[in-house]
């Protein structure tokens, strides 16, 4: 199950990475849509993996799960969920604006290209 | 009465919602409501400041939940001054919000503000890792609609970039939060500073990882080079008055760095050691750099304050990444001579673009109102660049004094000077375009229609140049206070043992470990 688990979030990682690395918005609202999920995971088995064991403390139980990262995933995918949402709508804010769905500046649109921004 | 300590948090998010619910046609109704909700929380954090001056850890338990287990409020010396700090600015940039009219451009602005407010109170307030991540994503999410604020193609556009790089950060924040806790079974942050200490030399893989991932997303809230990229397009093109708030933001990733690198990691901790010199410094004097040579490249000028801000981040960050009582000290009085200047020039910026075609800085005739603006550009612009009198000039001295000590200090010497006079350079040629050379142009009858920009927005604006002023004056107190924080930075036992030791439901451990 680790192996399962461990490389479900190298996978996912690696893909949400190089879609954020795309030049438009939507692959890279996509991309951390994957890290999200990722993370959730990630977040989820820093508990240890536990199958089947309860995560309340009671009398004749050895082994249990923590309830803890199960909460922090909670308040994760909300926040995350949240923040995909807000994404979406100001990316298609600019897009219908300006026409045009690059994330960096474009040289045409943006003469005061100054040094260190990009 | 400790309850207080929830005041700072709990008023602008009651205060926000009525806004929203009750006054959202009216603008004066919504005015009133947040002045006096800023001038409330201005009162309230005076009285946690003076509580805590003496040292005094005051403790909050939420549902009276005893620490490790429940989420703890902790009002020490420094995070009462950043809540100090946040509510002073922040009534000065609602003055100016007020004054200037920009809160009338789009919907929402008063209530976006609070929600803002509380975002920022509760990073400085909060004793949990977690919540901390909680309370960046509420500033943020408060920040992303103020970010976009009465809208544009050119302000959609940034604020896209600045949302989706802080996305990323806040991910990097989880990933490091989640190695953390696999590897203590804790994240409030005095049981981490004890369960950190007790890890094995051949253990730290994953608390290495742990921490360095932390200082990357501190950095990225502080705009370290190279996590800088969001900075100059977002403040730039937000509106200024949150340009102006968003002054104290970037503080929020050097408070975090402060609060987490001297107690949980602190820096004779093996796990982390050459964390600082070796990779924090050098991006420091990096950030000095490029940020001062932005202001001398810069063609406009609100891009010109944006670069001045990555410039004083990396004056902040270089006495911080010394990690001694002395250059933190230093650091926290710079940090609020910074906050205060950078304020005040992005709402300098606005005021220039009040009677001004453009921000461009190429020959146009003169600003209206052109010798009060003036006059404020250059005392905001001498603050900035470290001129004497005001206490850019003291920060600096003390930076340089803390770094007697560092292998670094020739380094450090050389860029902090250089890059001194490469930003008075920059600050001399943008001023001297602005109002200087602008009179050798004839004025034409559209410049002539601009408006004088409100007397409100000048009042706040001299405001924070008086406060500015203050913070050179009594230098030697705040300097004063700002040592004894260092040192009770430095020595973290007292908050441990308040937050770990104060009574509360569950506080009887009865397993010996998650």
């Amino acid at each position: 199950m680790e192996l399962l688990v461990a490389s479900a979030i190298g996978i996912l990682t690696a893909g949400g990475l190089y879609l954020v690395l795309r030049l438009r918005t939507f692959p890279v609202i996509l991309g951390i849509s994957l890290l999200t999920y990722a993370v959730n995971i990630f977040l989820f088995t820093s508990g240890r993996l536990t199958t089947g064991a309860p995560p309340i403390l009671r009398d004749g139980v050895n082994v249990y799960s923590d309830p803890l990262p199960q909460a922090l995933v909670l308040t994760a995918i909300v926040i995350s969920f949240g923040m995909t949402a807000v994404v979406v709508m100001i990316g298609l804010g600019a897009f219908l604006g300006s026409d045009d769905d690059h994330v960096d500046d474009q040289p045409e649109t943006d003469e005061d290209h100054s040094e260190g921004t990009s | 009465m400790t309850h207080w300590i929830a005041v700072p948090i709990i008023l602008p998010a009651l205060v926000a919602p009525f806004i929203v619910l009750a006054a959202r046609h009216h603008i004066g109704i919504q005015r009133v409501l947040s002045v006096s909700g800023v001038l409330a929380l201005i009162a309230v954090a005076c009285g946690l400041a003076m509580q805590s001056a003496d040292g005094t850890i005051t403790l909050y338990q939420m549902g009276d939940w005893a620490a490790p287990f429940g989420i703890v409020l902790v009002a020490d010396q420094l995070s009462t001054m950043m809540v100090l700090l946040t509510a002073v600015l922040a009534l000065f940039v609602l003055l100016y919000a007020i004054g200037s009219g920009w809160d009338e451009r789009g919907w929402h602005f008063h209530a976006l503000f609070q929600f803002q407010l509380m975002g920022i109170m509760g990073a400085f307030l909060t004793g949990d890792l977690f919540n901390l991540f909680v309370f960046f994503e509420v500033l943020l999410i408060a920040s992303y609609g103020l970010m976009i604020h009465a809208g544009g193609n050119a302000r959609l556009r940034a604020g896209v970039q600045y949302v989706l790089f802080n996305l990323i950060g806040s991910t990097l924040f989880l990933f490091a939060l989640g190695s953390i806790y696999a590897e203590t079974g804790t994240l409030n942050m005095a049981d981490l500073a004890n369960r950190v200490a007790q890890i094995g030399a051949e253990e730290t893989v994953g608390i290495r990882v742990a921490a360095v991932l932390l200082l990357l997303v501190f950095a990225i809230k502080a705009a370290l080079v190279p996590l800088h990229f969001w900075l100059p397009s977002s403040y730039a093109e937000a509106p200024a008055p949150v340009a102006a708030l968003f002054a104290i933001m970037t503080k929020v990733g050097a408070y975090a760095i402060i609060r987490v690198y001297t107690m949980i990691f602190p820096p004779d901790l093996d796990v982390t050691a050459g964390l600082h010199d070796l990779w924090m410094l050098p991006a420091a004097l990096v950030s000095l750099a490029v940020g001062m040579i932005g202001v001398l490249a810069a063609k406009k000028l609100d891009r010109l304050v944006a670069f001045s801000v990555i410039g004083s981040m990396g004056m902040v960050m270089v006495a911080i990444s010394l990690f001694t009582p002395g250059s933190i000290a230093a650091a926290l009085y710079y940090i609020v001579h910074s906050t205060l200047a950078g304020a005040a020039l992005f709402l300098i910026a606005d005021l220039v673009r009040t009677g001004r075609a453009n921000l461009d800085l190429t020959l146009q005739p003169t600003v209206a109102g052109n010798s009060l603006t003036a006059a404020l550009f250059f005392t905001g612009a001498i603050a900035m660049a470290g001129l004497p009198p005001l206490s850019g000039f003291l920060g600096k001295l003390l930076v340089l004094d803390a770094a007697f000590d560092s292998d670094l200090v020739v380094w450090i010497w050389v860029i902090v000077l250089s890059s001194s006079l490469v930003s008075i350079l920059g600050f001399a040629r943008a001023g001297s375009i602005l109002f200087w050379k602008a009179h050798s142009v004839e004025a034409t009858d559209e410049t002539d229609a601009l408006p004088r920009p409100n007397m409100l927005s000048y009042v706040s604006v001299g405001g924070l140049i008086l406060l500015l002023a203050a913070h050179t004056v009594f230098a030697g107190q705040v300097h004063g206070y700002t040592t004894t924080m260092a040192k009770h930075l430095f020595a973290p036992e007292p908050y441990i043992s308040t937050v770990l030791d104060a009574p509360g439901k569950l506080s009887e451990p009865t397993e010996g470990d998650h």
